[in-house]
């Protein structure tokens, strides 16, 4: 198993890994997902609080499967390759609180960075706000990081713990089994349906879930994060993890040419908007909350597959966060943000600056 | 003199940050880092080599890796 592991922390093992979640995302939309949404992870976990009734907006409610996959993928490698270790205790409640603005962010730009880059890929000239946005507030994350800026450390904890999220995940999946959706119907079981909208636009199941799984385990093992990617570039001027997000990206635009969904301008792009500043100002927000948290959204999830808590307890703050935005009117829409996105943005800015600002407290 | 870099229970970019820190302050030509996670391992390593140092080797020790790097 060696072998295996050290091909995909080397160079040729990230980008590899760039390079098939950009066959495989542009793929899912072509399969049924939402245009230049093959993968978000922020779109999706809002989706999940959506299905779950947690916000009631009906054009985005669906259990996606792809999310239960990037855990469960995340969970059986670390497995595999014994890198599951239940731990958690590092500052779990402000970890919760990023995941919230880290989602409420991501909302007002409509995607996480993953998104950004896969609607960068298909001609959405939006996403550059995003993405710079994106780098912006990653920037002013490495500025508290060099600053001293930390949680604290996390404690070993029992296998119990750790199997947390992967288990809720299972329930999802099994909900979504027991309830399958009913054409047409909003609702099944306890499971709440979009019958048009994003929601309602899907690949198969079993293709989203054996995609997820897939994308899941090759994450786990290469340590995939498109945050990282530019941290660790401003930080380190090193371009290992960002060689996998341009191979994520450069891929994904040539495999939207050859299926026909290259189709570039700022007008017109689905489930996008155009109002340059707060796409700017919304992942410059979320950029600073993951950067603050130590890991993009999917790193999140995967973390938590391989047993950390404290990754689980942000999943879970950006799916409040998720169920906040729609039910205040803080999530965008193609017509423009929301009626109180942009006080949220600014509110979310000051938190994350008072949480980068304030926990400096030297490492024991 | 060998110094150690205590990691275990940080999660990166901290322990990366840390021991270029101590390779940055010069005053030791060898240390060993602890880290707790499979990431961190490779994230110091590779950090360690980015700056021209070593891996002189890895040891594990109930889930808790001991690295040891030297300059050169």
């Amino acid at each position: 198993m060696n072998g295996i592991k050290n091909l995909f922390a080397g160079r040729w093992g990230i980008i590899g890994v760039g390079i098939l979640i950009g066959i495989l995302a542009p793929l899912l939309q072509k399969w049924g997902n939402p245009g230049n949404m093959g993968v978000c992870v922020a779109c999706f976990e809002r989706d999940i609080a959506g299905a779950l009734g947690l916000h009631r907006a009906d054009v985005v409610q669906y259990i996606r499967p792809e999310i239960i996959g990037f855990v469960l993928g995340a969970l059986i490698a670390a497995y595999l390759f014994k890198e599951f270790r239940p731990r958690l205790g590092s500052a779990p409640i402000v970890r919760f609180v990023l995941g919230m603005f880290a989602m409420i962010g991501a909302l007002v730009f409509l995607g996480c960075p993953w998104r950004a880059a896969l609607r960068l890929a298909g001609g959405d000239w939006n996403a550059v706000l995003g993405l710079a946005g994106l780098a912006v507030g990653i920037g002013i994350g490495t500025l508290f990081l060099k600053g001293g800026y930390n949680l604290g450390r996390t404690q070993q904890t029992h296998h119990t713990a750790g199997w947390m999220l992967p288990l809720v995940m299972i329930g999802l999946l099994c909900l979504l089994l027991i309830f399958p959706q009913v054409p047409g119907e909003a609702k099944s079981g306890v499971l709440f349906y979009s019958a048009k909208g994003p929601g309602a636009m899907h690949a198969p199941l079993a293709v989203s879930l054996g995609i997820g799984l897939v994308i899941g385990i090759l994450a786990q093992r290469s340590r995939f994060c498109t945050m990282g990617a530019i941290r660790d570039f401003v930080l380190f001027r090193q371009t290992h993890l960002l060689s996998g997000f341009i191979a994520l990206i450069a891929t994904a635009f040539v495999v939207n040419l050859i299926v026909g969904q290259f189709k570039p301008g700022f007008e017109g792009q689905p489930v996008a908007h155009t109002m340059h500043l707060w796409n700017f100002a919304g992942m410059a927000l979320s950029g600073l909350a993951f950067c603050l948290a130590g890991g993009c959204p999917g790193r999140q999830l995967f973390l938590a597959g391989e047993g950390d808590g404290d990754a689980a307890v942000f999943v879970v703050g950006m799916i409040v966060g998720a169920a906040i935005a729609h039910n205040f009117g803080l999530a965008s829409s193609p017509t423009g943000v929301g009626p109180y996105g942009v006080p949220a943005v600014i509110i979310g800015l000051a938190v994350c600056l008072f949480i980068g600002f304030t926990m400096r407290k030297r490492i024991a | 003199m060998s110094k150690t870099v205590d990691a275990r229970g940080l999660s990166c970019p901290q322990p990366v940050l840390m021991t270029l820190d101590e390779i940055k302050a010069g005053t030791s030509t060898e240390m060993t880092v602890l880290v707790d996670s499979d990431a961190s391992k490779e994230n110091v390593s590779r950090a360690a080599a980015g700056k021209g140092w070593t891996v002189a080797g890895i040891s594990e020790d109930r889930g808790a890796y001991s690295i040891t790097i030297k300059k050169g």
